[in-house]
C-alpha cells in the first residue's frame, strides 16, 4: 500500500476539519464528520490527486471509512507498477 | 420525422459564448417576453437549440457529444440566461440528468441515454422537489421498494422545471436503506404530468406536477451506487445545476444592464438625459462592477470543475449566492430606472426582476448557501 497515498489522503481529510485529531486508522464516518457534500469531496480529491476513476461498485462506504482503507482503494485502483 | 437541423443545416452551431450570442440574439431576445406571457417556450425554439447543439455540448466526443469544457458552458449558459431564464433553466436541467446519467451510469444506461440526450433527442427533468420537501431534500417523501427483481415507485414531485415537456425524469426517492436516483420514461404506466401555470418567474419553464403510481421499473433504473455514495449523485448533480444557475444569474444582470443603458440614453427627465444623473450612474456601475465579479466567480469554479479539483463545490455555491443576490438586486433597480414603463409589458426588466427572484430560491435557497458557505468558512479559517 502506498504510504504516500495515506498521508496525501490524511492530509486533505485534516484541512477540511482541523480541530479534530484523525489518524489513519480512524473511521471518519464514527466520528461523525462525512455528509454527502464531503463524501463528493473525497472522490473528486482522490481521482484527481491518484489519476483514477472510481467505478460504482467500488463506491462503498467500507472503502472511505479511513485514511487507510481509502488508500487502499487507491492501491487497487492504480495501474501495476512495475 | 424531418428535423430542423436536416431542413436548415446552417443554423448556427453553437460551440462558444460568441456564437451563443448570436443564436441568443437571433432567436431568444426578440421572442422571451411572448414566452413568458404565453407561459410555454415553443417547439420550434427547441429543435433550433437541437440544430444548434445547444443541449449538452460537454458530453465526450465518443458519446457524441461536444467535450466543451465547464467554463465554456458556463458562459454559453450566460448568454442564454442574458435572453431568457426559462430557456436557461430548460438547459440547466437537461444538464444535470444528462451530466448524471454520464458521470454515474451503466455501460447500458449510458449506451441507452446519452447520445439521445446529448443530441436533444430526449429532453430531461430533474425531480427532487416535493409538495413537503425543496432544500432539504432529506424530507422527501417518495419511496420505492424492490420488487420482482426491479423496482416500483410512489409519490409526488412538485415544482419540475420542462416537467411539461421533458421525455425522461431523473427521480430522487427513498429505498430501504438510502435516497437513491431513478431514471423513469415518461411514458411509463402510471406517470401523470399535471402543469403548474401562472408562476411569479420563469413561467417559460413549463413547470408541472409530476405524480409516480405504483411505477414499475426495471432492476437498471437505478443510476449509480446504492448506500451512503447514493447522495453523491444527488451532490453532484446539484453543484452542476448550481453552476448553471449562477451562470444565468449573470446573465440576468448583464442583460439588466443593457436594458438600463439603452434606456438611460434615451429617456430624458428635466432636459438630462437619464444616463446622466448621479444617482442612476450609481446603480449603472453597481451593475456592471457586479457583472463583472459574478462572472469572475463562475469562472472560477468552472475552471475548478475542469481541474477536478473538491474545491468546486464550494466555489460554486459562493458563485451562485453572490450572482443569483445581485441578480435580484439589480433587476429591482432595472425596474426602478424605468420607473412605470418598468412595470408594463413594453420592457423586459419586469420579466427579469421576476425570473431573478426565482434564482434565489432554485438549487438551494440562499439561506442554505449561507449556512453552508459559513459552515466551510468555520472549517477553513476559524
Amino acid at each position: 500500500m502506498s504510504g504516500n497515498a495515506k498521508d496525501q489522503i490524511l492530509d486533505f481529510v485534516r484541512a477540511r476539519y482541523p480541530q479534530a485529531e484523525i489518524d489513519e486508522t480512524q473511521d471518519i464516518f464514527a466520528l461523525g464528520f462525512v455528509n454527502s457534500l464531503f463524501a463528493m469531496e473525497l472522490v473528486m480529491f482522490i481521482e484527481k490527486t491518484f489519476e483514477v476513476t472510481i467505478p460504482n461498485d467500488e463506491l462503498k462506504i467500507d472503502n472511505f471509512r479511513s485514511a487507510t482503507s481509502m488508500a487502499e482503494l487507491v492501491d487497487r485502483l492504480s495501474p501495476a507498477r512495475v | 420525422m424531418t428535423t430542423l437541423a436536416e431542413t436548415a443545416p446552417d443554423v448556427l452551431r453553437v460551440t462558444d459564448r460568441k456564437s451563443a450570442r448570436a443564436f441568443v440574439d437571433t432567436h431568444i431576445v426578440p421572442y422571451a417576453d411572448a414566452y413568458d406571457r404565453r407561459g410555454r417556450v415553443p417547439e420550434e425554439l427547441l429543435e433550433r437549440m437541437t440544430a444548434a447543439g445547444l443541449w449538452a455540448p460537454f458530453l465526450p466526443r465518443d458519446t457524441g457529444g461536444g467535450g466543451m469544457d465547464l467554463v465554456t458552458l458556463g458562459e454559453v449558459h450566460e448568454e442564454v440566461g442574458r435572453g431568457c431564464s426559462s430557456v436557461r433553466s430548460l438547459l440547466t436541467v437537461h444538464t444535470m440528468v444528462s451530466w448524471a446519467v454520464q458521470r454515474w451510469g451503466s455501460p447500458a444506461q449510458r449506451e441507452q441515454w446519452v447520445p439521445a440526450l446529448g443530441r436533444g433527442d430526449v429532453l430531461a427533468a430533474f425531480c427532487l422537489s416535493e409538495p413537503g420537501a425543496g432544500s432539504d431534500a432529506s424530507g422527501i417523501a417518495s419511496n420505492v421498494v424492490e420488487k420482482n427483481g426491479g423496482w416500483v415507485l410512489n409519490g409526488v414531485k412538485k415544482w419540475i422545471t420542462n416537467g411539461q415537456r421533458a421525455d425522461l425524469f431523473l427521480v430522487f426517492a427513498r429505498t430501504a436503506t438510502s435516497i437513491g436516483a431513478f431514471l423513469v420514461p415518461r411514458d411509463s404506466p402510471g406517470v401523470e404530468v399535471t402543469p403548474i401555470e401562472d408562476m411569479l418567474g420563469t413561467r417559460a419553464s413549463m413547470i408541472a406536477e409530476i405524480s409516480f403510481r405504483d411505477v414499475a421499473l426495471g432492476p437498471d433504473a437505478l443510476l449509480g451506487p446504492s448506500g451512503f455514495t447514493a447522495g453523491m449523485v444527488l451532490t453532484g448533480t446539484l453543484d452542476l445545476g448550481r453552476y448553471s444557475v449562477a451562470t444565468g444569474s449573470v446573465g440576468i444582470v448583464q442583460a439588466a444592464l443593457e436594458a438600463c443603458a439603452a434606456y438611460a440614453s434615451r429617456r430624458t427627465v428635466g432636459g438630462s438625459l437619464l444616463k446622466d444623473l448621479p444617482l442612476i450612474q450609481a446603480k449603472l456601475s453597481d451593475m456592471v462592477t457586479d457583472a463583472r465579479a459574478a462572472r469572475l466567480l463562475v469562472a472560477e469554479a468552472g475552471r475548478l470543475k475542469d481541474a477536478g479539483e473538491a474545491s468546486t463545490i464550494m466555489a460554486t455555491w459562493v458563485a451562485k449566492y453572490f450572482a443569483s443576490t445581485a441578480a435580484a438586486r439589480h433587476a429591482s433597480e432595472a425596474v426602478q430606472i424605468h420607473g412605470a414603463n418598468g412595470c408594463g409589458h413594453d420592457y423586459p426588466v419586469a420579466r427579469l426582476y421576476r425570473d431573478a427572484k426565482v434564482m434565489e430560491i432554485i438549487e438551494g435557497s440562499n439561506e442554505i448557501q449561507r449556512i453552508t458557505i459559513a459552515s466551510q468558512a468555520e472549517r477553513e479559517i476559524i
